[in-house]
């Protein structure tokens, strides 16, 4: 029995500790259930009447700073803010698993969300969805034009063309360069990405028609030692204008702006990180977008009875896509050429993809007398790399 | 059953982990303190978010399920004195592995065309479901089986190996669902098709919680069992401790380190076949979500010891759910949450130092040494 009394003796210090340990954690349970009173009264702010604030979910893949996708979405996101009843709740860094549904679950059911833009690709399928299934209520906003026909009615899709952008940046790219070599940093060969490298060679060749770009694909959307690899490489070879289209391209520019090359930029305004050798680039305007939802979504309307388009879609003209200003290397004749072009965009005289239209293997793609709206289904199907570009898809 | 030994060896390995997380818990109110915040709302909101109430715990549970499982794979080579880090790795080649034989069970192909779409196979969605995890627990054992065989017969660093072959495997998926599985459909990610909803995993019954966490507790007590209470786990414990002293008592070390690997892999690709039946219901690159790296973490602040795997898993789901609330109602930063896992991680490997220079774990110095036959019965 002796030893009994031996293994259960505790010294008194470590009473204290276990004391100490208790007190802390009963503090902290206090604290808690303190907090969680504050929290309950929102649940309410779930009905739509519209003089009660409307609180609103954005979710973010990666930083909302990283000058790229996420960021174009952040200023958006700041720009509706602004407006007078509405209440933003954000989280970032959101991978696309089972995290997602449990993020927008908790700013519906916590913060009372009414309206959740989730804006990574690939939350779509199938974490929205699921989502947009349990809360019939809630509408839901997706980045892209992924709704088909049985999904739930209460997720809507936007989307901006960015062609248009991408032509007049190739227009300031060819008439900037000096050695008429081009570069482009791309992540994957997919169709969004080939119609952002197609619209750039079409621009820069509408200035010089024998002009050439040599594009490489880092395999990745966020693979920054290999975006710097890629861009110093080209810098290399002598290319002196570097077009880019990552998930963020900060290290493209900075790398580029280091090398004392040019940079077109792509999601976000990045001149504060190339302040010599950024020329301009395709931003995304997103705040414009979820200006009009709002709007819309106040005077009453949802998308799920059709209230509101299903799938929104613009570009330049709609002001859903916006270039970023012109860097101090920009000449004067070259910004009013831009500024030119883009009146042409918004008036509708000039089309991007206009027939005849070859491919980088001599095949015409586009056939004479035949035009593409930004818009046009056709447009999705564009898996070839436009005559003037040096590289592969494959 | 609990010798006096045992006792206070326990006591000790539970109290130097917990005392090292409340250390690092108060290093990160020091942090949040920095911020202008305060530590104990944090604290508080952590706590709340986390383990508050049933549906907050849901959500935590929800995020350990996958750790569980992954946890092992670092867990059980590290008794036998291997530190294997391929947990990624053979995470994604089981999810890989289950969605190739899920579709062919379902659909009779891993490309069906529209016509086969249409007609989902007979085949019960159990059976379905069965083929799929031995699809992931092969896979994924076979996997770091390589990583033991290289270990044995060529003497190559199994970290290094085992970290590397993540790449492999990452690079292989990729490709797979680029090309030869690849749904045409997709055209944005490249994913492979999808499993028919019929064959997905289902919630557990009133939860939003997958079957994959009764998998991951399953798994981790079979592991206790056979590492703690049978010959074959004695002997892969022995030559942990001393291989050279293994090999003179005359164990198989090399079929004890390939069994080991295989079975660690076995259990991370487990957890990526219900990562792929229960979530995604498809693979692609969503499926490289760092759960593999985050099993590296559990198992190391479970000390490898299967059981504390559940309990550490379940913890660190709590700290990533709390993540979103930290965000959200204090504004913080999105790195938060790993500043804490940074300091937590950090924290429990200083703490690995500590074991044995705490008069209180150790055995009372006036009692005569006991003989170890007679170790289970009450001493004298």
């Amino acid at each position: 029995m002796s030893t009994h009394r031996n293994i259960i003796y505790i010294p008194r210090r470590q009473i204290i500790r276990g004391l100490l340990a208790t007190a802390a954690f009963a503090a902290t349970t206090k604290l808690a259930a303190c907090s969680s009173d504050g929290e309950t009264g929102t649940t309410d702010a779930a009905g739509s009447s519209s003089d009660k604030p409307l609180t609103i979910g954005f979710v973010y893949v990666g930083a909302k700073d990283d000058y790229g996708w996420n960021q174009a979405h952040a200023l958006g996101a700041q720009e509706i803010a602004k407006l007078p009843g509405v209440k933003l709740v954000e989280q970032a860094s959101v991978p696309e698993t089972k995290e997602v549904q449990e993020v927008m679950r908790s700013m519906i059911e916590q913060d009372g969300a009414t309206i959740i833009f989730p804006t990574s690709f690939g939350y779509f399928n199938p974490h929205v969805v699921d989502m947009a299934k349990q809360y019939p209520d809630v509408q839901f906003f997706h980045c892209s034009t992924l709704w088909q026909e049985g999904m739930p009615t209460n997720i809507g899709n936007y989307y901006a063309d960015t062609d248009e952008g991408q032509f007049i940046a190739g227009r300031v790219a060819a008439q900037s360069t000096k050695s008429g070599k081009l570069g482009f940093v791309a992540a994957k060969p997919v169709n969004p990405v080939i119609r952002n490298i197609n619209g750039f060679i079409m621009g820069a060749r509408s200035v010089k028609p024998d002009i050439k770009m040599q594009v490489i694909f880092t395999g990745d959307w966020n693979v920054p030692v290999k975006e710097a690899e890629a861009t110093n490489s080209l810098a290399d070879q002598g290319v002196d204008v570097i077009g880019v289209h990552v998930d963020s391209p900060k290290v493209v520019i900075e790398t580029a702006e280091k090398r004392g090359i040019f940079s077109a930029g792509y999601h976000a305004d990045q001149s504060a990180l190339a302040p010599k050798g950024y020329l301009t680039g395709t931003t995304y305007h997103w705040g414009q977008i979820y200006k009009e939802y709002i709007d819309q979504i106040r005077a009453g309307k949802k998308v799920a009875d059709g209230g509101i388009t299903r799938i929104v879609q613009g570009s330049l003209k709609e002001n859903y896509i916006q270039m970023a200003p012109f860097g101090p290397a920009v000449s004067d004749a070259t910004k009013k050429d831009a500024d030119a072009t883009q009146g042409k965009f918004v008036d509708g005289s000039l089309v991007v993809y206009t027939g005849e239209i070859k491919d980088n293997t001599g095949k015409v793609r586009v056939p004479k007398g035949t035009a593409y709206k930004v818009s046009d289904p056709e447009l999705d199907k564009v898996d070839w790399l436009a005559n003037g570009v040096i590289g592969s898809v494959s | 059953m609990f010798s006096s030994t045992n006792w206070r060896k326990t006591a000790e390995s539970i109290a130097i982990p917990i005392g090292a997380l409340l250390f690092s818990l108060v290093l990160f109110g020091v942090f949040c303190a920095l911020c202008g915040k305060n530590p104990f709302a944090v604290y508080g909101l952590i706590f709340k978010s986390a383990f508050g109430n049933w549906r907050a715990f849901q959500g935590t549970l929800l995020r350990a399920a996958p750790l569980m499982l992954t946890a092992l794979c670092t867990a059980l080579p590290a008794r036998l004195g291997l530190m294997i880090i391929g947990n990624e790795g053979a995470f994604v080649i089981g999810g890989l592995a289950s969605i190739i034989i899920g579709l062919l069970l379902s659909y009779g192909s891993v490309t069906p065309n529209a016509e086969q779409l249409q007609q989902v196979s007979g085949i019960p969605s159990f059976a379905v479901l069965a083929g799929m995890a031995l699809a992931g627990i092969v896979a994924g054992g076979i996997w770091i089986a390589i990583v033991g065989a290289l270990r044995h017969y060529r003497a190559v660093n199994e970290t290094i190996s085992s970290l590397l072959m993540n790449y492999i495997a990452i690079a292989i998926m990729n490709q797979l669902v680029g090309g030869p599985i690849k749904d045409p459909g997709e055209t944005i990610k490249a994913s492979s098709f999808a499993l028919p909803e019929v064959n997905r995993l289902t919630n557990l019954p009133s939860t939003r919680i997958h079957f994959g966490l009764l998998y991951g507790i399953i798994v981790c007590v079979l592991a206790y069992i056979l590492i703690q209470h049978t010959t074959f786990g004695f002997a892969a414990r022995t030559a942990g401790g001393n291989v050279k002293a293994a090999r003179i008592a005359g164990l198989p070390v090399g079929k004890l380190t390939i069994i080991i690997c295989f079975l660690a892999g076995s259990c991370a690709g487990l957890a990526g076949m219900a990562e792929v039946a229960a979530v995604h219901g498809r693979v692609n690159e969503s499926l490289v979500a760092g759960y593999g790296y985050t099993g590296i973490l559990v198992a190391f602040v479970a000390r490898y010891n299967p059981i504390a795997c559940t309990f550490v898993a379940i913890l660190l789901g709590g700290i990533i759910s709390s993540g979103g609330a930290l965000q959200r109602n204090l504004e913080m930063p999105d790195a938060t949450v790993l500043v804490f896992q940074g300091l937590v991680f950090l924290v429990i490997l200083y703490s690995d130092s500590l074991y044995g220079r705490f008069k209180i774990f150790k055995e009372p110095v006036l009692k005569a040494p006991l003989p170890p036959s007679t170790s289970t019965t009450v001493p004298v």
